[in-house]
């Protein structure tokens, strides 16, 4: 198995800045409490080349932070992250172009003022992957290759739809030929119909230019659908990682099950009255984790253990990975059921 | 059938702006029943929002109701004044906004906004007033409500927020509630938790519901009918199960095989050629025509709504035409 891209026990720690009282008890030689929020905590994960990994989670749970830390827009607090075992952040600053990122809203994502074409070209002009005077054929070809009209480069992005613009987005990131792409709910903010010419594209894209991905996403269906392996985020932690179809089949954490439990799906039974089985509760604030494992306070397998131990990540099987005291047991229920 | 509570006849919501009269609600017709929840499903941009607005004659300028018929029990609300709509509104029908954050007024506790809401319509004492509301909030699963009560919207979260709203909603037990996507904002592990609690609101109630969405599943699980948006107009209604087991618009058909969880995973996704027309510039005739696989010649003329067992379409070409048995 050649591992492409390392993720090598990330955590990142978001710190509130001091107030100037703060600042001054400080300088004083007064304790002065950091008031921290731990993103990301301990995440260790390998992405073969060619590979599309689903990140999946509820809002907090530090997907997202964990997919700008790969792409080397955030400083991970410890841990490092390697492409092909090149560091993508030296020195506190990024130092490769091999990682791009596609995010979620295509309408604060682009600049306003500035031409679509000079948005695809601005990059590949600065790292001299084509020239000033080449650039517009350049920009040609990416737009093609994500199916918009080459002779829109001198449009704005208003003069675009949604979709359209997700795919300038898109031919953004390409254009720099990256050999890893993160995609942060690239389509959360389109139409189911211009969802599914999106992931289209995504696919092909990946397919023909074997792209090795990271596919943040809260839509489960939409993960399934692109990765072939996918990780659960829960409060900054990986509680499961695995093949889709066996995360997805045979969940082996009680999140997983509970999580994909509360997605609604198409009812096509005329009387069935559908039962949610809804999570009770809601995500504890990151600011003060519970004890122990981190899902025990909503966890209907919790036991005294949970409350005071923290699971480790154990293997299930080859490819397959949980942290979950009792996971034997949530894997038993799976299947009983 | 019993009389339906709310009748809405060939509703026309029109926006008079400078670059031209956008048709967002265009003929817009539908029966909701007590204790009824009606699904309007549509992509954005096909006025189910504006629909929703029309109803409360929320609709604000440049925008006017044209014409058309909104009967609440009985009442004309179309051609009531700003008062008599003002009287109704929260009582008899009320409304959920998608956004909890823009609809709770960040400098009142929630109990003095729902002090504010229930002395609207039904003055109470203070302590009547904060009974009624912790009972509310409690119904829609907050605890400790009547703590709560005294807390600001800033300290609840997104779910909880929600909750507030919707049990603002349901403080004079209107006949029918409006709710424009009120789970689209929340994770989803708390959307099940609100769709569980508000499906059996509706029934212990008696509530009738009208609940806008783009997401189809979430419809289905919730409504017991369905009515599809696409350009101002319904193009597709009928029983929820049925309709999404045999669609005859092509656009609903297109709309469920674009659904990434309908599809082998890896698999190319079908999808909907185009993107939706801009309603200031609709083609003549089927305003789905452009995208269509089916279309002929005679999709250059507008077709009607075709009714036929509790099930209606808007199309030349229903998909499954042959395979229908004479009634």
């Amino acid at each position: 198995m050649n591992i492409f891209l390392h993720i090598d026990n990330i955590s990142h720690i978001f710190k509130a800045n001091l107030t100037a009282g703060e600042r001054i008890a400080a300088k004083l030689g007064a304790k002065v409490e950091t008031r921290s929020v731990r993103a990301v905590s301990d995440v260790t994960l390998s992405v073969r080349k060619g590979e599309t990994l689903g990140l999946v989670g509820e809002s907090g749970c530090g997907k997202s932070t964990l997919g700008r830390v790969i792409a080397g827009i955030l400083l991970p607090t410890t841990g490092k992250v390697a492409i092909d075992g090149a560091p993508v952040m030296e020195n506190r600053h990024k130092v490769t172009t091999r990682v791009q990122t596609v995010f979620q809203d295509p309408f604060a994502s682009l600049d306003p003022r500035m031409k679509v074409g000079d948005i695809v070209s601005e990059g590949p002009i600065a790292h001299g992957l084509t020239t000033k005077p080449e650039a517009r054929k350049y920009v040609a070809r990416w737009f093609e290759r994500v199916g918009l009209d080459p002779v829109w480069v001198d449009r704005y992005p208003h003069q675009f739809s949604g979709g359209q613009r997700q795919r300038i987005a898109i031919a953004r990131a390409l254009a720099m030929q990256p050999d890893v792409l993160i995609c942060d709910e690239p389509v959360a903010s389109l139409d189911v119909s211009i969802q599914a010419q999106i992931i289209n594209l995504f696919l092909e894209l990946t397919r023909d230019l074997e792209l090795t991905c990271v596919f943040i996403s809260h839509d489960l269906s939409v993960v399934q659908h692109v990765s072939d392996r996918v990780a659960v985020m829960y409060l900054g932690r990986i509680v499961e990682l695995g093949p889709v179809a066996q995360v997805f089949g045979k969940p082996a954490h009680p999140y997983t099950a509970a999580l994909f439990g509360s997605v609604p799906k198409l009812v096509l039974d005329a009387d069935e009255l559908v039962q949610f089985n809804s999570i009770e509760g809601e995500v504890p604030s990151p600011l003060s984790p519970p004890s122990g494992c981190y899902y025990h306070p909503r966890c209907p397998l919790a036991t005294a253990l949970c409350g005071t131990s923290q699971p480790v990540s154990q293997k299930v099987s080859d490819l397959r990975t949980v942290a979950c005291h009792h996971y034997k047991k949530q894997l038993a229920e799976v299947l009983s059921d | 059938m019993t009389e339906p509570i709310l009748s809405v006849k060939n509703l026309t919501t029109h926006f008079f702006t400078r670059a031209g009269v956008v048709k967002a609600v265009d003929g817009v017709s539908f029966d909701l029943a007590k204790g009824e929840i009606m699904g309007l499903v549509g992509e954005s941009g096909s006025g189910k929002t504006v629909t929703g607005f029309s109803l409360l004659g929320l609709v604000d300028a440049p925008g006017r109701i044209v014409k058309g018929s909104v009967k609440l029990n009985g009442t004309e609300l179309t051609t009531l004044s700003g008062n008599e709509l003002r009287s109704r509104r929260g009582r008899e029908i009320s409304m959920i906004f998608q956004d909890p954050i823009s609809t709770l007024n960040p400098m009142l506790t929630i109990g003095q906004q729902m002090k504010l809401a229930i002395d609207a319509h039904e003055p109470l004492s203070v302590r009547a007033s904060e009974a009624r509301a912790t009972e509310l909030l409690t119904q829609v699963g907050i605890p400790s409500a009547k703590a709560r009560l005294r807390a600001y919207p800033h300290e609840f979260s997104g779910g909880m927020r929600q909750r507030v709203a919707i049990a603002i909603a349901l403080l004079h037990r209107p006949a029918v509630i409006v709710a424009d996507e009120p789970t689209t904002a929340l994770d989803v592990s708390i959307q099940a938790q609100i769709l569980f609690q508000m499906r059996d609101l509706a029934r212990e109630t008696g509530t009738a519901m009208i609940w806008i969405s783009h997401d189809l599943a979430v419809v289905s699980s919730l409504a017991s009918k369905l009515a599809v948006m696409y350009a101002g107009r319904i193009v597709e209604e009928g029983r929820t199960a049925t309709l999404l087991r045999a669609p005859r618009h092509p656009y609903t058909a297109g709309l469920i095989a674009s659904l990434p969880a309908a599809a082998k995973p890896g698999t190319p996704l079908t999808q909907i050629p185009g993107t939706t027309p801009s309603l200031l510039s609709m083609p003549p005739g089927c305003p789905f025509a452009p995208r269509c696989d089916r279309v002929t010649g005679r999709c250059e003329a507008e077709p009607e709504m075709t009714l036929q067992n509790s099930r209606g379409w808007r199309c030349f070409h229903p998909i499954g035409q042959l395979a229908e048995a004479p009634v």
